[in-house]
């Protein structure tokens, strides 16, 4: 795949394919929900133009030479693109002990894969800016071209941990190789962006303070997100220095299902602007893509039938893994 | 013969050698200071990290996720209470992945009153981290004790918390408490202790080759054996304990003083094979009363023994006041004192079956 301004057909349409599974699997998923197969959801449509492409640029591999993920509860899309099963949201939704993240233990979205350097996605908001230096710092001893890619959304950035993040990779002398990701959704549950942000500044600006580079781009843009991403990326690859990137993206069920999940039509929807991108540039045909939409629905629709039919854990296990390997009182 | 923050110090090294520790870190940990109680001074792994308690912590947690062996500190157990959710991920790092991943990091913080610390530097924290699933929780009262059970952190494949009594610092032990292989009292300080004053540029700690004698956890020590009454305390209220057990015994009352040692894993064989015997039991330490770990220990005790019991078991612990104060006054108001101890022994001594 290349940077230019846009991308190659092949490339397009490999987004494109993973942006439309995304998007089926949380519907799926909110289906699921509706339906009693599962006690909550929280995901990211809405966000697949950015987080695609994010996915397709990891150096994904265990241990320090390779990339570190610290996301939040959004980045489903992330996942698919870094080669994650859907069935296996299916499994965290429905919380069977088939669930590899968490052995259905854990709300879905909550990822977690050692041998991807993907850390566990935890509830609370904003803690993972405060880890994402420590996986640094062991990157930037060993050198190499790994890094630490953390994500939050712009409501976290209030949250000390943000901060945190800030001053811990741009210490003198110690920077470090961390690419800081704020989706910005432009709201926080209910409250609204600009009830609790500056009017005349982004959050990007505040990495000017820190002295650190940052960039805002349209994350409902593909083309615009790659583009910016690979930038960031290579800085932090090559500079071994971090970087704040901020992307416009959309809410399209709204925060969770505790909000109602209902699609919200006053939204961007970066699938329906890609997929118009598509059929104009004559890359794929609207008969192509609605045939595929229809053909991933009634896929995952047969697999979350045989997920929910899968046995759940025992409560046997509910002391299992309190300590690794051994000890305990 | 080693202080506690030397026993610490030496531990740390013997870490940095052979146990791959490598990054030993928190505010004003490295150099020129090496630790406000210097328990980190001279290591080759030590640096200063920003004032952020959290970052601390979570840079701990990345460090460890990454394979590394971090041990943190935070300078006064009073300032952790705002990286608790912190430490909950850190704990449940292992159960909530199912087993994937695991949080191997040491977090050492100085505790409890004694120093006249006021408000914010007396707190005591076993209570708290106590009720953390997923970390193991160790408060030594000896250098020897220190150095062993910081050798056993360091191997620990889960996050540990090393609760130091900070009254004990400076504290050399008595027989059989120090640090196995420590030189003697001036030739060690002339080794591993930084000048005061001069030039201290150029100044590199000179290590004495002390053995990696690992101390297990869940093993309590039997500081004194008596027939009486069992007192089961840990950290700095071991040597109240002793002192008051000793005083005691001029009365005719032979308390058996258990140091815990241990929080999690605690050695409940230690206690029950104990109060089995003096039929008669005080859980004694210097956390708050309510919600107090040795409160866990008593209901154990009321669960498991309570046929054997000659008097109700008791629970001498701190005031439930929202800090230590300043005055003297206050604080022996605060804190259990040897008066205390003694009263409380005296009465469960009465008791007959």
């Amino acid at each position: 795949m290349t940077t230019d301004e846009t991308l190659a057909p092949d490339a397009l349409v490999r987004v494109h394919e993973l942006m439309v599974k995304a998007r089926v699997l949380e519907e799926r998923l909110i289906t699921m929900w509706r339906q009693g197969d599962g006690y909550f959801w929280i995901g990211g449509p809405g966000e697949e133009a950015f987080n695609v492409p994010l996915g397709l640029m990891v150096d994904k591999g265990q241990g320090v030479a390779h990339d570190y993920l610290h996301l939040h509860y959004r980045s489903s899309a992330t996942m698919l693109a870094m080669g994650a099963e859907p069935v296996d949201a299916m499994r965290q939704m429905k919380n069977t002990a088939s669930d590899p993240y968490s052995g259905g233990r854990n709300f879905v979205g909550h990822y977690s894969i050692r041998k991807w350097n993907v850390a566990p996605v935890s509830s609370p908001i904003e803690v993972q800016f405060s880890m994402a230096p420590g996986t640094a710092i062991a990157q930037r001893r060993h050198g190499g071209r790994g890094i630490t890619i953390v994500q939050g959304g712009d409501a976290g950035t209030a949250e000390a941990d943000f901060y945190a993040c800030l001053t811990w990779s741009t210490r003198k002398g110690a920077e470090l190789p961390v690419l800081m990701i704020v989706t910005n959704n432009r709201w926080g549950i209910s409250t609204a962006y600009e009830s609790q942000h500056p009017s005349a500044a982004t959050i990007a600006d505040r990495a000017r303070g820190f002295g650190m580079p940052a960039e805002v781009v349209d994350g409902n843009d593909v083309e615009a997100s790659w583009r910016a991403i690979a930038r960031a990326m290579d800085y932090v690859r090559t500079e071994r220095r971090p970087y704040l990137l901020e992307a416009n993206v959309s809410r399209l069920r709204g925060h969770s299902s505790a909000t109602g999940a209902s699609f919200v039509k006053v939204e961007d929807d970066c699938l329906a602007r890609f997929e118009a991108k598509l059929e104009e540039r004559a890359v794929l045909t609207r008969a192509h893509m609605d045939a595929m939409r229809a053909r991933l629905t009634a896929e995952y629709l047969e697999q979350a039938k045989r997920v929910i039919a899968e046995p759940q854990p025992d409560g046997a296990t509910v002391f299992d893994h309190v300590f690794a390997a051994g000890g305990g009182r | 013969m080693a202080t506690m923050a030397q026993a610490v110090r030496l531990a740390l090294h013997v870490g940095e050698e052979r146990l791959g520790v490598t990054d030993i870190f928190g505010e004003d940990v490295g150099a020129p200071l090496g630790g406000v109680f210097t328990c980190t001074q001279g290591l080759r792994t030590a640096w200063n990290s920003p004032l952020d308690e959290r970052g601390i912590v979570g840079a701990a947690i990345g460090l460890a996720l990454a394979g590394q062996r971090p041990v943190c500190e935070i300078q006064f157990s009073d300032y952790a209470y705002n990286t608790i959710d912190l430490l909950k991920l850190a704990g449940g790092m292992c159960w909530s992945s199912n087993g994937d991943w695991s949080c191997p990091m040491v977090l050492m913080t100085p505790v409890g009153a004694g120093i006249r610390g006021s408000l914010y530097h007396s707190h005591s924290f076993e209570a708290t981290a106590t009720h953390i699933p997923g970390w193991k929780i160790v408060m030594p009262s000896c250098p020897r004790d220190a150095y062993g059970l910081l050798l056993t952190a360091l191997r620990e494949p889960n996050p540990v918390m090393f609760l130091l009594p900070k009254a004990l610092m400076r504290y050399r032990g008595e027989e059989g408490e120090d640090v196995p292989g420590a030189p003697e009292q001036k030739a060690l300080d002339e080794l591993i202790n930084k000048p005061v004053t001069g030039d201290q540029t150029e100044w590199h700690a000179r290590w004495p080759d002390t053995p990696d004698a690992p101390i297990p956890f869940g093993v309590a020590r039997t500081v004194r054996p008596g027939r009486d009454v069992t007192v089961v305390t840990w950290g700095r209220h071991v040597h109240v304990a002793r002192k008051v057990a000793h005083e005691l015994a001029g009365e005719g009352v032979e308390a058996e003083v258990i140091d815990l040692r241990s929080l999690c894993p605690y050695d409940w064989d230690a206690i029950s094979e104990s109060v089995k015997r003096t039929h008669r039991v005080v859980f004694l330490n210097e956390e708050l009363e309510v919600t107090n770990f040795g409160e866990h220990l008593l209901r154990r005790t009321v669960d498991e023994l309570f046929y054997g019991l000659w008097a109700p078991p008791k629970l001498l612990a701190g005031a439930m006041v929202p800090g230590v104060g300043l005055a003297d006054t206050l604080e022996r108001a605060s804190v259990p004192q040897e008066d205390d101890l003694a009263r409380v022994l005296r009465d469960l001594a009465k008791h007959q079956p």
